[in-house]
């Protein structure tokens, strides 16, 4: 009998490149696919098991938890990494708040915050509610306004050990404001 | 309006995801590690079968004490990684697979079988433990016990007398980028990119480990993923690279799983604090006594120091503080942010509230009674000391004046509402280092330290110092850190980075400004390069005892349904010398404060009594603060002008931030429910009634 | 994590057929808790038939006022659901107070249902776990267990199901629609997830090969519902304990109640017996109260988590004073 195949040809598009691994592991997450096959090391590992946010990026335009995807089951993904924000050398506004505010230290947390920010910030706009959105007040559909206590649950998937979180908030509040 | 300090320099790096960490070098045919933690809480390895393992695709070795280079031993035998048999503890490594992808590597670890011989453990610290003794040292070179006066007299004449014993349990430091190595050997050298927090710490045990002249070793250390003390000296992985890539020929990568970091990369060791406060009717306290109990592990000893506030925050003529500890068969107990302060201020500030309590004095007013010039212990004059200054402006900010001090006086609805009060402390340290500072012809400065930034902000405030030392600004200096190649400094460590590398780089920045002015202000073609070394200029022992002082209010609130706390504001003041880069200077108080607020209410694993390891190891199980807990943080600083302390004027910043929130949240919850909460973190049932 | 191979199938059938010949397979949906328990070495399925993109996601409307909930409706999708929001308010409360944002664009609605316990010997290959390795025993009846089991539990296992979405589900009556290879059949969510007995290896009644292709909801209950969580840490947290209720009151006395528990049990604990109690019972604190605490007289805590009890029967009350309050300000709002 034929061993069973364990590896498959993966096309990702990342930052509007589009990159196909040939023969890539099936075990091969997208973090891993992004750090260790396509140079891309803005996106962390943190934890590896989704319980820090540090890999967070956006797929299809939604944000998620790169370390848990498996690169094949992606296959033809539209992937945006932390790279993938600036517009050349014009930074997204987020990333200008981030500095202005200081809302990193280490920086490892950051790019997954900054991609989590962007999916948040689209999620709300889109009228996404949250567990601290009061039943009723948004109508469905329209957007939910950003208030800090909404920032930070929607944010309270990406941890920051330096505690940077509320200048978290205050750059996000900079850019929703 | 006051100067808001300069970005980071390396800012723009961090939010475009270019700045490069340990385990983001990949030179050419890099090979991949995964660890063995040993499975059993004491005893041998009888034998390792590594064949599953190495008949995993893409295998290419497993190391285990049978066929890993041999080491030396150097101070720190947690580095004695595969050279004997012996599992001092569970998780302790006992093969490392290697193999060419992660997947692989990760794999063949799962695949490695490994057999024991297990032996009988002993890991529950328990007060009476038969195998406590007092130790001659605890952690920073502290005696082990001081006696001052006659305490037990004092405190069985004192009117106002209090005795509670607090419990902390193991706190785990998780900075977000887990311990990582990438290592090559080329020609006989040895290159690690390495996630610490002082690169020459590494590059000298290494080393000493591989018995390689430490001239043939770099250590990179360019962006660092925190580390709050687990990178303050080499761990594991550096070793466990550096054999694997000598052992393979190959460069190796070995990021550690974050679930094995509280086996391997120290964590604070759990705590009994007794406290004794004797005090007159005025709450002016005469007998102090402050006796700690805590573990450390067979392989090293290492002694939370947490009686040593006691030794300088209060009048105190008659004292004792003492450290016991019991070595068991658990992980190394190592540094954690603030060590001993943290805990220790824990313990001393809630005692003070209860003292507070006690004698009827407003908790603000007491401690301002008990305010001194000089500390206890060493009887020396502090250089400077605002703590009262604090304590007011503070009481200022957060409206202390209003408060009804009765427990459980204050609710909204379901909630009930409490205010505390703490003070913050941590000492100053300086320790030599060398920089070196560069102009060329055309007036561009470069300065060259290893200094390490683990998120401080250290590579802008060494930019700054130069460039005020230098009278130039700020962007016609460019620095240099992050490399055991560049001129050798202290590690960031001790809240002793910026004083360190800054009085080094003021010295060379300003003997490059007189070999220029000796030029009569020209400098030659190839510029001129001045070098300087603190060794001869930091005294061994200062007539004066320096350290940095606040006080912290919080507000929480307690769920009577649910007992969940919440805190709703956490306000810090500090005397901390001057202040260098305001931007950095408040993210580091606000963010010791939050991590301050995971050790009053959420962090503490357990040691599991019949398996040996600390149960809460993951992210998910171990909860460090999210955004939703961290609300209404503030920190504000006093101007502290201090010419005794470093060319700066400047008192190390990084660890303060954490002493006394977890006191101030404590007494907080106090104050709203009635409930004195002795043991971290304040879980929900404790507060439950 | 060991090697597997991987198809993505191109129809519920295609994927039931491909499982079923393939016993060392497992379905990947959004993977969250699969993908971790592989890493674990928890889980080390041979093949993984990926039925992420399987046309589940539809939320559509039923004849009897109900919803059909598509197995691959992201949480995220579901809590958002206009539907969802308006009618079955606690649904949404309950899947948005789970895991992270970014988790829940990624997590499934059938996923969610299927996710297994997070007890710590679970996770731990080096350790023995009754539900991972039958027979090698339960460390967690003696060992760490404040979070786990009150009610329900064996002296097999002690494990507690850690959906927030399915205690929400359990209170609104909600059925579970299935495919297997022998056709589709339908388990109320109630018995959908099973006490662990002594077969805790068995998180539900799930068959081999069968898949969840939708969840059922019939039309809302009268009255308002709601869902609360209590966790330590203020967001992305386990519950301790948590309440999904629906109430309705006619002139001050309880009309119909749902009720149901999560975190204290080794499923979604419907709270029949503290229901039966509050049916024409006064609408009043004392009431709920009591009506908790009767549910709560089988618990039978273990050393470290007797504060689930009284916890879990404030959090009762709390939530049923809240919706008879919200009740009490709508009628008046409506009054002439």
């Amino acid at each position: 009998m034929e061993p069973p195949q364990t590896s498959s040809a993966v096309t990702l598009r990342v930052n509007g490149v589009r990159h196909r691994l040939r023969d890539l592991d099936h075990r091969t997450t997208v973090l891993d696919a992004l750090r260790e096959h396509l140079g891309l090391t803005g996106a962390k590992k943190g934890c590896d098991h989704a319980q820090c946010g540090a890999c967070t990026v956006l797929v299809d335009g939604r944000r998620a938890n790169s370390c848990l995807l498996l690169a094949v089951a992606y296959d033809g993904a539209e992937v945006t990494t932390v790279e993938g924000l600036a517009d050349g050398d014009a930074l997204h506004p987020l990333q200008e708040a981030f500095l202005v505010r200081d809302g990193f230290q280490c920086g490892y947390c950051t790019p997954g915050q900054l991609c989590s920010a962007v999916g948040m910030i689209a999620e709300a706009g889109g009228g996404a509610p949250s567990v601290v959105t009061p039943p009723g007040t948004a109508a469905a559909g329209a957007p939910v306004p950003l208030s800090p206590e909404e920032i930070r649950e929607r944010m309270s998937g990406n941890l920051c050990r330096c505690g940077a979180y509320g200048n978290i908030v205050a750059a996000v509040e900079d850019v929703t404001r | 309006m006051s100067d808001p300090g300069p970005v980071r320099l390396e800012g723009r790096e961090k939010v475009t995801g270019t700045a490069r960490y340990a385990a983001e070098h990949t030179p050419p045919g890099t090979a991949y590690a995964w660890p063995v933690p040993a499975a059993v809480p004491r005893g041998r390895v009888v034998a390792v079968d590594a064949g599953a393992a190495l008949a995993e695709p893409g295998a290419v070795a497993v190391l285990t004490h049978e066929n890993a280079p041999r080491l030396k031993r150097v101070d720190d035998d947690t580095l004695l990684v595969l050279q004997n048999d012996q599992v001092p503890h569970r998780g302790w490594y006992v093969a490392l697979a290697v193999a060419d992808t992660p997947e692989a590597a990760r794999a063949m670890a799962a695949a490695v079988r490994v057999s024991y011989a297990p032996e009988e453990h002993d890991v529950v610290l328990t007060p009476g433990h038969p195998r406590l003794y007092v130790p001659e040292k605890a952690n920073a070179g502290v005696p082990g016990s001081r006696e001052r006066g006659d305490f037990d007299g004092a405190y069985a004449s004192a009117p106002v007398r209090v005795d509670a014993t607090y419990t902390t349990h193991a706190l785990h430091n998780h900075p977000m980028e887990p311990h990582a190595t990438t290592a090559r050997w080329e020609d006989g050298r040895l290159v690690a990119y390495d996630s610490c927090q002082g690169a020459n710490a590494v590059q000298e045990t290494l080393a000493g480990l591989f018995g390689v002249d430490k001239g043939r070793i770099t250590v990179v250390a360019e962006h660092v993923g925190g580390g709050f003390g687990c990178k303050g000296t080499p761990r594991p992985q550096v070793v466990l690279a550096a054999m694997a890539a000598r052992h393979t020929g190959r460069p190796v990568r070995l990021a550690l799983p974050r679930a094995q970091l509280a086996a391997v990369v120290g964590h604070r060791a759990p705590l009994v604090q007794r406290l004794r406060l004797g005090a007159g009717e005025d709450g002016v306290i005469s007998a102090l006594a402050h006796e700690v109990t805590t573990h450390t592990s067979t392989v090293r000893e290492f002694v939370e120091q947490a009686a040593v506030p006691s030794r300088a925050m209060y009048v105190s003529p008659n004292s004792r503080t003492t450290h016991r500890v019991v070595a068991l068969d658990v992980p190394s107990p190592s540094w954690m942010r603030a060590p001993g302060e943290a805990p220790g201020m824990y313990a001393l500030e809630c005692a003070m509230d209860e003292l507070a309590c006690a004698a009827g004095v407003d908790p603000v007013e007491l401690r301002v009674r008990n305010d001194t010039a000089a500390e206890p212990d060493s009887g020396k004059p502090y250089s400077s000391r605002h703590l009262v200054e604090c304590l007011r402006e503070g009481a200022r900010r957060f409206g202390w004046e209003a408060r009804d001090p009765r427990p459980r006086s204050r609710a909204e609805g379901r909630l009930l509402v409490g205010t505390g009060v703490a003070s913050s402390y941590y000492p100053v340290f300086h320790m030599p280092s060398s920089a070196e500072a560069h102009v060329t012809e055309t007036g561009r400065y470069r300065v060259r330290i290893n200094a390490t930034d683990i998120g401080t902000g250290a590579r802008t405030v060494v930019a700054l110092i130069a460039a005020e030392a230098l009278g130039v600004a700020l962007d016609r200096v460019a620095v240099e850190i992050g490399s055991s190649d560049l001129p050798a400094a202290w590690l960031a460590g001790g809240s002793g980075g910026t004083g360190s590398w800054g009085w080094a780089v003021h010295k060379a920045c300003r003997a490059l400004n007189a070999m220029v002015d000796a030029r009569g202000g020209t400098v030659p073609p190839g510029g001129l390069t001045a070098t300087a070394d603190t060794a001869d200029d930091i005294p061994s022992d200062p007539p004066h005892a320096m350290a940095s002082f606040g006080a912290q209010f919080a507000e929480v609130t307690v769920d009577t349904d649910t007992g969940e706390v919440r805190v709703r504001r956490l306000l810090g003041v500090f005397a901390a010398g001057r202040i260098l880069n305001a931007r950095t200077a408040r993210s580091q108080f606000i963010g010791g404060m939050t991590m301050g607020v995971g050790m009053a209410l959420l962090e503490g694993s357990t040691m599991d009594p019949r398996f040996g390891d600390f149960a809460e190891r993951d992210l998910a199980s171990y909860h460090v603060p999210t955004h939703a807990d961290v609300r209404g943080i503030e920190a504000h600083w006093i101007d502290e002008t201090d010419p005794l302390l470093n060319p700066m004027g400047s008192k190390g910043i990084g660890e303060i931030g954490i002493v006394g929130t977890a006191a101030a949240i404590a007494n907080a919850v106090h104050h709203a429910t009635g409930v004195r909460v002795r043991d971290l973190p304040v879980l929900p049932e404790k507060v439950l009634g | 994590m060991r090697a597997f191979a991987y198809t993505r199938a191109g129809g519920v059938d295609e994927a039931i057929a491909a499982l079923a010949a393939s016993p060392g397979g497992m379905f990947l949906g959004g993977g969250t808790n699969l993908v971790d328990l592989m890493k674990l070495g928890v889980a080390s399925p041979g093949l993984l038939v990926d039925i992420g993109r399987l046309p589940l996601t539809e939320v559509r409307e039923t004849p009897d006022g109900g919803l059909r909930i598509g197995a691959n409706v992201r949480n995220s999708d579901l809590a958002a659901h206009p539907a969802v929001r308006a009618r079955y308010p606690a649904l949404s409360q309950a899947v948005l107070a789970g895991a992270s944002g970014q988790i829940r664009n990624t997590a499934t609605t059938g996923g969610n249902l299927l996710q297994r316990t997070r007890c710590l010997y679970f996770q731990d290959v080096a350790k023995p776990c009754n539900k991972r390795e039958p027979g090698s025993g339960c460390p967690a009846r003696e060992g760490v267990h404040r979070d786990l089991a009150v009610l329900g539990h064996s002296a097999a296992c002690v494990a507690t199901h850690p959906s927030d979405m399915a205690v929400a589900l359990a209170a609104l009556d909600a059925v579970v629609h299935l495919r297997g290879p022998g056709g589709e059949r339908t388990v109320p969510l109630c018995d959908f997830h099973r006490l662990p007995g002594d077969e805790p290896q068995r998180d539900t009644v799930i068959e081999p090969a069968e898949l969840v292709v939708a969840v059922g909801l019939p039309a809302p209950p009268a009255g308002r519902s709601a869902y609360r969580k209590a966790r330590d840490r203020a967001s992305y947290a386990f519950a301790l304990a948590s309440v999904a209720a629906a109430l309705d009151l006619r002139a001050g006395v309880v009309e119909e109640v749902r009720l149901a528990f999560g975190g204290l049990a080794h499923k979604p604990w419907r709270a029949r017996v503290a229901e039966e109690a509050l049916r024409g019972a006064p609408a009043t604190e004392e009431s709920y109260r009591r009506a908790a605490e009767a549910e709560l007289a089988a618990a039978e805590p273990l050393r470290d988590n007797a504060f689930k009890v009284p916890l879990a029967r404030n959090l009762a009350a709390r939530v049923l004073g809240d919706l008879a309050a919200e009740a009490g300000k709508a009628e008046g709002a409506t009054a002439p």
